[in-house]
């Protein structure tokens, strides 16, 4: 047993799962308040990390304003997106929606690489240090960076839906539609505030993940990643994804490690919690924190 | 010629495959019509033609799965490729004869789509579609990985079709393989919603419950759908595994499993004949994004050297948009659209 080895797994699964936490986080905010199933979330990741690279090595602006003109873009994005394709698919069967954003997901991950070329771009650097040490491990500096911000940002969504009047509003909207509108909430607004966060967040993410991996249209894999990690907290609660997120993160590390030491398959990661997500769905269908739908007749 | 209104006094001319002889006699006509393609079509069109062939036969499979039984299905793709795998296989280690594999493949196909639609006994709606989705990834693992089935990396090597020491290896006779295929899956699929069955898994999509409590086995159904859109799936792979005579692990990937949902959704759901105009549809979209790319390019500006380089993202992103859009403006498909035709013929002048 290589336990140095292995701490520097866990760790790495933490980081990874913290952002996919984040992704899941985006996932289920759109399911709650529109109760669509994004599958274009990964091409979110993509989408912003690609403008925030072509800010950066395309015209040289400086890391802040091209990452807060990113999130701008992205917020606008998001709102279009919701506001000319998802709006007329209100009140269509499951499958029409699934299949939308599978069409969407499929013609932006060809644009981008259409636009942008489908080799690993690197991010300019953007720390001195590439790396600090932490309890004897190396751990890149932008990836605590990234779970700094990850941590920030699920702070501030706890702080916007618990003080907020707009995520009052937007719980209320997740809650009951028709009794949100009755009380005066504009549903089609929130629909779009759902959108443009997720899309601002998932950017965030997908920055991140650029700068320590380099961009490629391999981020949009992200978004297929977070369907164990929703399906194991459950879909419609956000507590559940941060916390599957990071379960899945840290079991993909762990996959690897049993693969390395014992196993020797070779890339079990990638596959790993794809079986890990079929037990549980057998198990608990609904997830760790999801509502149990209740059939009578 | 349609008739104007419900004339049918009996539960059998109701349930009629054909509804008006004039129906049927189209429908010979045009299979008189296939039947003599390859002596009137060139190499390119007849192509053109198998590849609808084996990809309509997997797509009325997932039709029946997703349209007529209301499951949705990711993985249409990783049981086509499982087929094609299979047939070679049964081929090259057991020396099974290609024109038994062929149906053996699709045998063994439905075994592994029965045991990855267990699932579908507990769970349903979205959570079906991801558990498919993990489906997907595990059978493209499993492609990757298991040497002695698919051959891993490398591919496997498949034998062309061959009866009575005659071999079916150019387009011109498999043409005729496909087209049999095609004739007893679209016949089978049509007789099947007409069977107790058929409207158990239609039971089974418009109100379940409602479909338990008349004495329905919902788990049985669901998953025997399943078995049924895999079969399909299993024998469309191993057409194009033949046809092809290589099989390779990577063609069969969460895209190409998008693309069989988008000829469904294209062609319409709940529609035998919607499916193959869809499998139509997205083979001939490409073909015609490169045809208009190559048009651009002649023209005495010329296109644009970026055009061209970006053809293959081109055609990807046509398939996108196509599914998006007919979602938002043709929900049921081009089924639908044809069926309005006919209706404007049949009022035809007087629209009302």
């Amino acid at each position: 047993m290589n336990t140095g080895l292995l701490l520097q797994l866990v760790i790495n699964g933490v980081i990874v799962g913290t952002l996919y936490g984040v992704v899941a986080m985006c996932f289920v905010l759109i399911y709650k308040a529109s109760q669509i199933v994004n599958f274009a979330q990964g091409e979110f990741l993509l989408i912003g990390a690609w403008v925030c690279w072509w800010l950066l090595s395309g015209l040289q602006l400086p890391f802040a304003a091209a990452f807060l003109l990113t999130l701008l873009f992205m917020g606008i994005f998001g709102v279009l997106l919701q506001v000319v394709v998802l709006r007329p698919m209100i009140g269509e069967p499951i499958i029409s929606v699934i299949m939308v954003t599978i069409g969407l997901s499929i013609f932006f991950q060809a644009a981008a690489k259409w636009l942008f070329g489908v080799f690993v771009q690197p991010f300019p650097p953007i720390f001195q240090t590439a790396s600090v040490s932490l309890l004897g491990m190396q751990v890149q500096s932008i990836y605590l960076l990234g779970m700094a911000i990850a941590l920030l940002v699920m702070i501030a969504f706890a702080c916007f839906f618990k003080m907020s009047r707009t995520g009052l509003a937007m719980r209320a909207t997740a809650f009951d539609q028709q009794v949100a509108q009755s009380l005066g909430i504009s549903v089609k607004r929130m629909f779009a505030i759902s959108w443009a966060i997720s899309a601002m967040v998932s950017a965030v993410a997908g920055v991140v993940v650029g700068v320590v991996n380099g961009v490629s249209a391999e981020l949009s894999f992200f978004g297929i990643k977070v369907f164990p990690a929703v399906i194991l907290g459950g879909l419609d609660s956000i507590v559940g994804a941060v916390l599957g997120g990071l379960i899945v993160g840290v079991l993909e590390n762990l996959a690897e490690f049993a693969d390395g030491q014992w196993l020797h398959i070779g890339g079990l990661f990638n596959i790993a919690p794809f079986y890990v997500l079929v037990l549980i769905l057998m198990i608990r269908p609904y997830g760790l924190f999801g509502t149990e739908d209740i059939e009578r007749v | 010629m349609r008739p104007s209104g419900q004339f049918k006094t009996s539960y059998r001319a109701d349930m009629r495959l054909f509804d008006t002889p004039a129906s049927r006699g189209f429908c010979i006509a045009g299979l008189l019509l296939l039947a003599a393609a390859p002596l009137l079509a060139g190499d390119y069109l007849l192509n053109l033609l198998i590849q609808i062939g084996y990809l309509g036969i997997a797509a009325l499979g997932l039709n029946i799965l997703v349209g007529f039984s209301g499951q949705i299905s990711l993985g249409q793709s990783a049981f086509f490729g499982f087929g094609a795998f299979a047939s070679a296989w049964l081929n090259n280690e057991l020396g099974v004869p290609v024109a038994l594999s062929i149906p053996l493949a699709g045998l063994w196909t439905t075994a592994a789509g029965l045991l990855f639609g267990v699932p579908a006994a507990r769970v349903k709606g979205l959570y079906l579609a991801i558990a498919t989705l993990a489906s997907q990834f595990i059978l493209q693992d499993f492609f990757a990985r298991a040497e002695w089935f698919s051959g891993g990396s490398h591919g496997a090597q498949a034998q062309p079709f061959s009866l009575f020491g005659f071999a079916f290896d150019s387009d011109r006779s498999y043409f005729y393989i496909v087209l049999l295929w095609l004739m007893l899956a679209v016949t089978a699929a049509a007789n099947l919603m007409r069977s107790r069955d058929g409207r158990a898994l239609v039971a089974l999509r418009d109100h379940y419950l409602g479909a338990e409590m008349m004495g329905v086995n919902l788990t049985k159904y669901r998953i025997l759908a399943f078995g049924i859109a895999a079969f399909y799936a299993g024998i469309g792979g191993a057409l194009y595994g033949h046809y092809l005579g290589y099989v390779s692990a990577e063609g069969f990937t969460i895209l190409h499993s998008v693309q069989f949902l988008g000829m469904i959704i294209i062609g319409g759901l709940a529609s035998v004949m919607g499916s193959l105009l869809g499998a139509a549809f997205m083979v001939l979209l490409p073909e015609f994004m490169g045809a208009l790319v190559s048009g651009l390019a002649a023209l005495p500006g010329g296109a644009p050297p970026w055009l061209a380089a970006g053809l293959p993202y081109l055609r990807e992103m046509a398939i996108g948009l196509a599914i998006v859009l007919f979602l938002i403006f043709e929900p049921d498909g081009l089924a639908h659209r044809w069926r309005r035709i006919r209706a404007w013929w049949k009022l035809y002048p007087f629209s009302y």
